[in-house]
């Protein structure tokens, strides 16, 4: 149905403040992007301008090839379900869902069953008319999202829209939003910190810090090949492990004067793996390549899985196992990894 | 529900709440008891016997066409005072919002004519409206309208229920900028991505909201024109010009401080205080039912 495109966005605010510092994303027709990153990174930001709700400092916001820039929200034909969800209070649900197409001046006709086949489909026909205070929270986050899909709008934004809900009920509607949205085929932009929601439902993950995009691309392939030391520890739970490399003398060593045991990129200064594609082996393992002495420090069982928290070469990392762990804290072993799953990053934080 | 707080000592809590209890009882209930004995009783002209005659002050005050006249005055007085003064205080409330620089001392100033005496709101309106040395009076003049709340009794309505407005605005306007500001902005958003514009939004938005705001007023504002006008009044037209306007507090002061028919007074202050009681009710019983959103 539409494309978004951003070119080069700005957003300063009045004290000098730069939200956001130049971002170009292109969103394909039905596709969902997803912006992730730490709060105060600018994807709040950048969601509403796309919005229309904050106003655009410089660069241009297009959608379905249309410079929207000087548009008002209400003319963008665009839907955004919100944080807080920002239903009206003083209308039943079937208002809340009729009042866009109300405003748009729809059949009235037309408004009732479109409402109607809506709530079907998110299973709020029973509520339609109840106020918004007499729902859970499950069922006003429905209702928003009703709101939205009601009007068939070009783009749906989504601020955060899981953040309220307990855990169960965001993993249940993490996956009703993906079928929502694939079904439907409009394109999506949704804001979120959580890198589990942003993994599971991007076709396009975008990871920005500090008002710039770090990476944009499939989820997997930033998972597999982080950009950034940033992307690196902010994608994947738990953390990728970071150590320092240390090189006097030409020899790459760890923070402790440790040898390697593969031989780095002439740039890299940082190296990384993730704990899941650690190895544990036996203290006295005689293996070659990147093998570390490590101590266990803590254990924590989760069940399917156990992560040991483990002092080697001068720092502290975390290494995933499968099922019940057998080490126990003060346990001496060895940490290795291969080496096609070690990623090089050099000062100043990219990768090599 | 919030949990009920329960005071240890059974004494504590009845000595923390006497001052008020005592207040109220000899500020509230006696002169009200007093009141209420002396509707019924009859004083002869010099003030040196008294006659217990049960209703008969009632059924004289009710009978009288100057007490219907005044009932007519107060309810045309209060409706305008209460319409104007809000109407205007939500307008002003709604545009300072939209201001950006200055919001600050923008409200400050808009505060300030509550802090001005009945009184001298009254005179101050006075001075400017009257038709010899009036500033504004000459220039309604200039512009046409035989201007003179002296002797034309709607106009003299005119000036006291601006005065009155004019007094009451700040305080509405103080409420209304409460109110707006509790309005949560997504809401607004919301409503702008759902193809609301300015004014729908704030009729179909906004306005419904400030409803629990809005109720509130319109209690205080009845209060205030039926009760707290007095001063106003009696400094602009002395309920004059005839009796045109003449509001029910009013009459309850010509009759007994003026004209001291003690008992007539008192049978009007009665009445003033079944009504304010019966429309107080109401107004919660009604309206306030419907204005509530959780």
């Amino acid at each position: 149905m539409a494309t978004v495109d951003l070119k080069d966005v700005k957003k300063v605010y009045a004290g000098g403040i730069e939200a956001v510092k130049g971002v170009s994303i292109a969103i394909p027709d039905k596709e969902l992007c997803v912006l992730v990153g730490p709060s105060g990174c600018g994807k709040s930001t950048l969601l509403r301008m796309i919005a229309g709700l904050e106003a655009i400092s410089s660069g241009t916001v297009s959608i379905d090839g249309k410079v929207v820039n000087e548009i008002s929200p209400t003319d963008r034909d665009i839907a955004m379900v919100f944080q807080n969800y920002a239903l009206y209070p003083h209308m039943k649900v079937y208002d809340n869902m009729a009042y866009g197409l109300r405003n748009r001046g729809t059949p009235k006709a037309e408004i009732d069953s479109r409402v109607r086949s809506t709530a079907k489909v998110l299973e709020l026909d029973h509520l339609l008319d109840r106020r918004p205070r007499e729902l859970s929270g499950g069922q006003r986050q429905r209702v928003a999202m009703g709101r939205a899909i009601v009007r068939n709008p070009k783009v749906f934004l989504f601020d955060e829209p899981l953040s309220n809900l307990d855990a169960k009920l965001r993993g249940q509607m993490r996956v009703e939003i993906k079928n929502l949205q694939r079904s439907l085929g409009v394109t999506s932009v949704y804001v979120t910190h959580d890198q589990l929601e942003a993994m599971t439902l991007a076709d396009i993950l975008v990871v920005m810090n500090a008002g710039l995009v770090e990476q944009m691309g499939a989820p997997l392939d930033i998972y597999e090949k982080p950009a950034s030391t940033f992307v690196a520890s902010f994608i994947g739970a738990p953390p990728m492990n970071l150590m320092a490399l240390g090189r006097d003398g030409g020899q790459p060593h760890l923070a402790d004067g440790a040898k390697l045991g593969v031989e780095p990129p002439a740039a890299a200064t940082t190296l990384g793996f993730r704990p899941e594609d650690a190895l544990v082996l036996p203290p006295d393992a005689k293996q070659g390549g990147f093998v570390l002495p490590a101590v266990v420090e803590a254990v924590e069982p989760v069940g399917a899985e156990s992560f040991l928290h483990c002092a080697a070469a001068g720092s502290r990392i975390l290494v995933r196992v499968s099922g019940r762990a057998t080490a126990k804290p003060g346990d001496k072993l060895a940490v290795a990894a291969n080496s096609d799953k070690i990623h090089w990053f050099d000062a100043s934080g990219k990768r090599v | 529900m919030t949990p009920r707080v329960v005071f240890p000592n059974r004494v504590l809590p009845y000595l923390l709440v006497a001052p008020q209890l005592a207040i109220t009882l000899v500020f509230f209930y006696w002169p009200a008891g007093q009141a209420l004995y002396q509707s019924m009783l009859k004083e002869d002209p010099f003030g040196l016997r008294s006659k217990f005659v049960w209703f008969a002050n009632f059924e004289k005050v009710l009978s009288d066409p100057a007490y219907m006249n005044s009932i007519k005055v107060t309810t045309v007085f209060s409706l305008a005072t209460a319409i104007v003064a809000m109407s205007v205080a939500l307008l002003l409330a709604v545009m300072a919002d939209k201001v950006v620089r200055g919001k600050g001392i923008y409200r400050t100033l808009m505060i300030w004519p509550y802090a001005v005496a009945p009184a001298i709101a009254g005179m101050l309106f006075l001075f400017m409206f009257n038709p010899s040395i009036g500033t504004l009076a000459v220039l309604l003049r200039k512009a046409g309208f035989a201007w003179d709340p002296l002797l034309n009794g709607t106009d003299a309505m005119m000036l006291v229920v601006t005065a009155a407005a004019w007094k009451q605005i700040s305080y509405n306007f103080l409420f209304f900028v409460a109110g707006l500001q509790a309005i949560p902005k997504t809401l607004i958003e919301a409503a702008a991505i759902d193809g609301a514009g300015e004014t729908k939004r704030f009729w179909t938005i906004i306005f419904p909201l400030l409803a629990p705001t809005t109720f509130f007023l319109l209690v205080i504002n009845t209060t205030y024109a039926f009760f707290d006008t007095f001063g106003i009044i009696h400094a602009v037209t002395g309920g004059g010009p005839g009796k045109s306007t003449e509001t029910l507090v009013y009459k309850v002061y010509n009759d007994g401080f003026v004209n001291l028919i003690l008992g007539d007074s008192a049978a009007q202050s009665v009445i003033l205080m079944v009504i304010v009681i019966a429309l107080t009710a109401v107004q919660f019983r009604y309206v306030e039912k419907k204005v509530h959103y959780g």
